[in-house]
This record gives C-alpha cells, sequence and structure tokens, in this order.
C-alpha cells in the first residue's frame, strides 16, 4: 500500500521532485509549529503580562522577545506560533469540509445526471460566479450568529466557497467514467447503483482530489488572513490569526515599527508558498500527461575497440 | 486441437427471444433537440426471433455495426427493449422452469437474474475497475447477490481463478488489472463471470483484442468451462473462422436482423444468403493454393438510422434483383461512383446537367433528374452509364426511365423485405431463398 502511494514520487525526475519536496519540507516546519505551539512559544497567544508584569509596549525584537512585541502588550513570535496552530486548523477543517460534501455530490451528479445534475451545476456554477472573499465574508456574518467568531465559523465560511471546485472535478470525471466498460461490467455482475458509485467510480474519479485539495488550502490561508484582516474572521480573543495581526500593524508600519507587520506576514507568505509547491509537485507526479518518467540511465562498457573483445572474455 | 465437442444440447430453449426491437434516439442537433423535433431512431436491433437452447454455443456473427453487441446486452437487460419480449427458463427444483420476462424486469428483479446470465467483455484492459484488486473484483459478485462474505469469499475466489488458469491464485489475487497481461485479464474477466455460477454466458467479442497466441487458449478454456459446467454460450464475433471452431448455431446479422440462421456445418457448407457467402470469402485462407476470389461486399456497412429500403444488404449484394428495393440512394451512389472515373471537365458537365443530388437522399421510389430542357442529353447520360457496366444490379430494379416535362423520370420496381424463410437446413432472409426461384435475376441480353 505505502509502496503503491510512493510510487508517482519514486517515478518523478529533476525540478518536479524538487518542487515536492521543497514544499513538503515548508509545510512540515509549520506543522511541527502548529502541533507543539504551546512547547515552541515562550508566552500565550492573549498573555499581556509574565509574573503579574505586562509586558513591554512595541519593544523592538531582542534576546527576550525574539521578534517584539505589538501595541496590544502581545508577544509577536509567540502570535505567530500560535497563528500557525489556527492557520493550519481553519484550513484543514475547510478543506476536509468541502471534500466530504463536494466529491459525494459531485459524484451523485455526475452518475445520475438529468435533473439532479442540472440543478446541482447550476447551483454549484452560481457559487463558483462570485468573488471568493465576498462569498467568506458573507457566510462568516451568517454564520457569527449561530456558531460565534471563533475557528468552526471561519472554517465553514471557508468551505462553501471551496466546494463547487470538487463538485465540478468530480462531476465531469465520473460522467466520462461512467460510460466505460468497468462500470457496464459492474452492472453486468448486479451491482446497485450505490455500490457503483462507491466501489467502481469512487476510486477513479478522486484522483486530482489531493491536487486540488492542496492548491485549496494555499488559497484558503490566503482567504482565511483576508477576513482577518478585514475584521470578519476569527476573534481576536478566540485564537491567535495572522491576518488579524497585519490589521493592527498597519498604524506600526506608518511610524517605522516594522516588526509587528513583517512576521506574520512572513509566516502566511512561506505556508502558502510551501502547501503551493507541494500541489504543483502533485500534480507533476499524479498526473500522468505532464509526469515525466525517471528512466536510469544506461551505463556503456567504455568503448575502446582495441581492448574491449579481450576485456569482455576475461571479465 | 479438438475442432468440435460432444454437443450436450438439447431441444429444450432456455432463452426465447420473440420480435425484439432495440432502438436508440438521436439527440440530433442543438435547434432540433430544443423544438423537440423528431430526431430519428437508430434501429440497432430491429425485429430479431432466436430462441437459445440449453447447453448449446450460439454464435451472433456480423459486421461492426450490424446489432449483434446491442442484442446480447438486451439479453442481460443492459440494454433497453423497446419492442418484443426476452424469455429467460429458469431451472428451478424438480426439472420445474420458471419463466423470467427479462425485457420487463427492473430494479433488484433484474439484479437478480444476473446470477444466471453472466456476460464477457470484448476488451479485457477496460473490464475491470483499475482501483480495484484482483480479488476484491472476482469476489464482488458474491458479495452483491449476499452469497458470500468475508472469511467465505477468499478460497471462492482462489478456486475461481484457478478454473480459468490464473494459478497459484495467491499469485494474483494482491494485483491490480494494470499488473496483468491481456490475458489474464481476460481470465480474471471469466472468474469474475462465472464465480456466480450462472446458466448462460453472453461473451461479446471475448478474444478479438487478444494476442492471435493467447487467443487459442482463451477459446479452449471456454470450451473447457462449457463442458465443466454445463454453460450455454452466446458467442458474438465478427470473426466466422472462431466461429466455426466454438458454435453449434451461428446467426449472420446485417443491420439489426437475422438474415440467416443454422447450424455451423450448414452454413459453411451451403451458405445461402450473399452476406454470408462474402463474410465466408473474407475469412483469410493460409493456403494460397486455395485462395478464393475475394469479390467482398462493396461500400460500407449503411447508416441504421436511415436504412435501405427493401432488403437492407441490396446495395452491397452482388445477386441482388429486381424485387430487393431499389431507389433513389442507390443511384446517387452509381452517379457519384461514375463519376469518380471521368476526366474534370466531363464531370463538371455532366453534373451540371443533372443537377443537385441532394434531392436523391430521402428515400424514394421514383426520382427525376436534371430539368425538362435537357431531357434528352440526361437520358443519354444515363443509358451511357449503363452501357458501360449493364451487370450492375441496380438496372435490374428499375422500372421505367421516361422523359417528362421536367427531366428524366426513374422509376424503381417495388421492393420486399425478406421475412426469415425456412431453406434447406436453415433459415434465410433474402429473396432469392428458398428456391426454386421465383423470380428470374436481371439478365443483360
Amino acid at each position: 500500500m505505502l509502496n503503491r502511494l510512493l510510487a508517482p514520487f519514486r517515478n518523478t525526475t529533476g525540478l518536479a521532485r524538487w518542487i515536492l519536496v521543497t514544499g513538503i519540507v515548508i509545510t512540515i516546519a509549520f506543522v511541527v509549529m502548529a502541533v507543539f505551539a504551546p512547547w515552541l512559544a515562550p508566552l500565550d497567544f492573549n498573555q499581556q503580562k509574565v509574573d503579574g508584569v505586562k509586558l513591554p509596549k512595541l519593544a523592538a525584537p531582542s534576546d527576550d522577545y525574539w521578534f517584539g512585541t505589538s501595541d496590544q502588550f502581545y508577544d509577536v513570535f509567540s502570535r505567530v506560533i500560535w497563528g500557525a496552530r489556527t492557520a493550519l486548523v481553519v484550513v484543514t477543517l475547510s478543506v476536509l469540509f468541502s471534500v466530504l460534501i463536494g466529491v459525494p455530490l459531485g459524484l451523485i451528479s455526475g452518475f445520475v445526471g438529468g435533473w439532479t445534475d442540472r440543478m446541482l451545476v447550476f447551483v454549484m456554477d452560481a457559487l463558483y460566479a462570485f468573488p471568493t472573499l465576498l462569498l467568506a465574508i458573507v457566510f462568516s456574518f451568517l454564520l457569527r450568529d449561530a456558531l460565534g467568531g471563533g475557528v468552526t465559523a471561519a472554517a465553514l465560511s471557508l468551505t462553501v466557497i471551496y466546494i463547487p471546485q470538487y463538485f465540478r472535478v468530480v462531476r465531469n470525471t465520473t460522467v466520462s467514467a461512467r460510460e466505460s466498460t468497468y462500470v457496464e461490467a459492474a452492472r453486468a455482475i448486479g451491482a446497485k447503483n450505490s455500490s457503483i458509485m462507491g466501489r467502481y467510480l469512487f476510486g477513479n474519479v478522486i484522483q486530482s482530489v489531493p491536487v486540488i485539495g492542496t492548491l485549496n488550502a494555499a488559497d484558503a490561508i490566503g482567504t482565511l488572513a483576508a477576513l482577518g484582516f478585514l475584521g470578519f474572521g476569527i476573534q481576536p480573543n478566540e485564537a491567535s490569526e495572522w491576518g488579524y495581526d497585519l490589521n493592527r500593524a498597519l498604524d506600526d508600519a506608518s511610524s517605522g515599527i516594522w516588526w509587528t507587520a513583517l512576521f506574520p506576514g512572513l509566516a502566511i507568505v512561506f505556508l502558502i508558498t510551501g502547501l503551493t509547491l507541494v500541489g504543483e509537485g502533485l500534480n507533476e507526479t499524479v498526473n500522468p500527461s505532464l509526469r515525466k518518467r525517471r528512466i536510469r540511465k544506461v551505463e556503456m562498457p567504455p568503448n575502446e575497440p582495441t581492448t574491449a573483445l579481450v576485456e569482455g572474455r576475461t571479465r | 486441437m479438438q475442432t468440435k465437442r460432444d454437443v450436450t444440447a438439447t431441444g429444450e430453449s432456455l432463452v426465447d427471444i420473440r420480435d425484439l426491437e432495440v432502438h436508440f434516439e438521436l439527440r440530433g442537433g442543438m435547434l432540433k433537440r430544443l423544438l423537440g423535433m423528431d430526431t430519428g431512431t437508430v434501429k440497432a436491433v430491429d425485429g430479431v426471433n432466436i430462441s437459445l437452447k440449453r447447453g448449446e454455443v450460439l454464435g451472433l456473427v456480423g459486421e461492426s455495426g450490424s446489432g449483434k453487441t446491442t442484442l446480447g446486452r438486451a439479453m442481460l437487460g443492459l440494454a433497453r427493449s423497446t419492442k418484443g419480449s426476452i424469455t429467460y427458463h429458469e431451472r428451478g427444483g424438480e426439472g420445474q422452469t420458471r419463466e423470467r420476462v427479462v425485457s420487463q424486469l427492473k430494479g433488484a428483479d433484474l439484479r437478480s437474474l444476473r446470477t444466471d446470465l453472466q456476460m464477457v467483455f470484448q476488451d479485457p484492459n477496460a473490464a475491470l475497475n483499475p482501483s480495484m484488486t484482483i480479488e476484491a473484483a472476482v469476489g464482488h459478485p458474491l458479495k452483491i447477490h449476499g452469497i458470500a462474505k468475508g472469511e467465505d469469499l477468499r478460497p471462492r475466489v482462489a478456486a475461481a481463478l484457478e478454473r480459468v488458469g490464473l494459478a497459484p491464485a495467491e499469485q494474483f489475487m494482491s494485483k491490480y488489472p494494470a499488473d496483468l497481461s491481456g490475458g489474464q485479464k481476460q481470465r480474471a474477466v471469466i472468474a469474475r463471470a462465472i464465480i456466480l455460477d450462472p446458466e448462460v454466458l453472453v461473451a461479446d467479442e471475448p478474444v478479438s483484442m487478444l494476442d492471435m497466441s493467447v487467443r487459442a487458449k482463451i477459446l479452449q478454456l471456454m470450451v473447457d468451462l462449457k463442458k465443466d459446467l454445463g454453460l450455454t454460450y452466446v458467442y458474438i464475433t465478427h470473426d466466422l473462422a472462431s466461429a466455426k471452431f466454438f458454435c453449434d448455431r451461428i446467426a449472420i446479422m446485417y443491420l439489426g436482423r437475422v438474415v440467416e440462421i443454422g447450424p455451423t456445418e450448414e452454413i459453411f457448407a451451403d451458405p445461402k444468403h450473399p452476406y454470408t457467402k462474402a463474410l465466408l470469402k473474407a475469412i483469410p485462407e493460409p493456403d494460397p493454393n486455395k485462395m478464393v476470389p475475394r469479390d467482398l461486399p462493396r461500400g460500407e456497412i449503411p447508416d441504421a438510422a436511415k436504412p435501405p429500403l427493401g432488403c437492407s444488404f441490396h446495395p452491397r449484394c452482388p445477386e441482388a434483383v429486381a424485387e430487393c428495393g431499389w431507389e433513389s440512394r442507390d443511384l446517387r451512389v452509381l452517379l457519384e461512383e461514375h463519376w469518380t472515373r471521368q476526366e474534370t471537365t466531363s464531370y463538371e458537365e455532366e453534373q451540371a446537367l443533372v443537377g443537385s443530388l441532394d434531392r436523391l437522399d430521402d428515400p424514394q421510389k421514383t426520382v427525376t433528374l436534371g430539368s425538362g430542357a435537357d431531357s434528352a442529353r440526361v437520358r443519354g447520360l444515363l443509358d451511357r452509364i449503363r452501357q458501360e457496366n449493364p451487370s450492375e444490379p441496380l438496372w435490374s430494379g428499375v422500372d421505367e426511365i421516361s422523359e417528362t416535362g421536367d427531366g428524366v423520370e426513374v422509376r424503381f420496381h417495388q421492393g420486399f423485405d425478406p421475412e426469415l424463410r425456412p431453406s434447406g437446413g436453415v433459415e434465410v432472409a433474402c429473396v432469392l431463398h428458398p428456391k426454386p426461384v421465383t423470380v428470374e435475376p436481371f439478365r443483360p441480353e
């Protein structure tokens, strides 16, 4: 099983492999930050006092506060580390939800066809036509009453904007796979529609989902930060969020205080880069039309006409 | 290699096909679909009567597009029949049979039929789910019908795999279809079909996608399976040579109809229908001294949405007579063939004389060529073409050529659409059979 999973990776060469490896390394670094945040971060994300003493306001980076402190008496380094946890939790949840909703809908829509298909395609196209940020803002408004301004609400409002992508890809692959002989063969052995969809189509139509998943995750980081920047995202008392920190840092930047904006900003850029590289790398390895198979070079024996024959014999 | 096995066919019929029609609606252009206009139908199967006897091997032979695959799919209920019936006589306890009308079954009833009727597909590379192991694929039918599950499944799958020659089974069970060769895949497909212990196996060109060396082995496997499991086969093929080896009876299909059906020996020894004769001549003969002249049927198989009037084989038939149903489209083909042999200048001249041929596209028994002023020259042209090849069968179908005020009117004889009629040991759908010939074939004087 592991061998099968690694097969596309082993088949890649050169740039494609480097893209994938670089992406994975960056992403893993952020995952480590997120998982071990309580141990890595010196302070809590909303901690303003150490031993009853308030942190200095807007202190420059130093040995005590590596990334400096913010105008709210927060330690920027701790905020960045905790922010990784928030970002990854929100993004994982939103990708998970959109896969769980988008893939089955696409499968059913493509397989059943007819009016079900038309209606679903219509709704999904309508969703897709909206600017993503606008849609996310609308849904975070709607969800704020029901779920508050926490991680779940942010994840769900991101979910809505990514469902159509999975739906489209899975539906289109299903439509073409539905006519294939192995589906007809499944009918011929008496398989129910549900079992045809689950056992025969599912495994063959989700092959590009991991690629879309990682690329969406990269996109979701940006959207989440944008929501936080505009004040519609996760509330500051719920979790540390890079977009919100950037918003707070706007005023500082004009007065020459660079550290409050630079570090959350860099974190966003690096995580998006890492995830995008993973997605592109996966795309190159999973998608056979782009893939360049690794061919082992043939080692020819040295061509020495006078001695080659003799050597060949003695060997 | 054995050529004929002991025939265990009984007279008892297992599947009865009566007046079966499978028509597919054409989708037509966008405008036609929007306006809900009639887009026409393709008559893939058009009035077929066959009764499949228990224990026999029935061959369905024909060119691509003759409807043989659709007929096979309809027998399993995979293609919806639009008219007629398919009745399967299920064997019950104590020699009783239960009738099940396949063409009316739906949902769970239709699915339960699959334990008795199974299919082997043409392309083994496409018939197996690429993301399923061989064990899962072959065992799935048992799971679906609740015959075995869990622990029980594995030994039965192994037995089926070994039965079809994939031994040792352990070596193949965890493999994916992509890891197997074409012949191995086809064996796996056969294993999946026989694991339910069916009565009838519809084999849709099971060897046409395989290498020559593998073909004989797979056919031999099917012969062995038939003997051991008491199967009844419907063998769909375009290859008469393998049908000769494999089949007890052969039905020759053309454009959705059976044109000749009878015992294999009879068909090969004394083919009646001109189409059967043509197919037999197309079999490659390895001995160069025994080469037969290959006057293969001219042209292509016609459009099934607009089949020729009368006997649908008549435009390609070397033996066609006046009654075969000649019509306007045949005249168009004749004129166009004539022009392919002409110089550009004389083609342009003649083309202007006759005018647009598009009006010949609708099947008609009476057509008018040219305009009133040129009628004498058009008539001269037709006479010239006739002189070039007086033995062209089309001329036998022309009843009268007359000059009218609007041009030259060509009227064809009334045609017949022949039914399947017994002739000798076979049944054949041709106006020339059964003999004695009631109509004298056209003889050029």
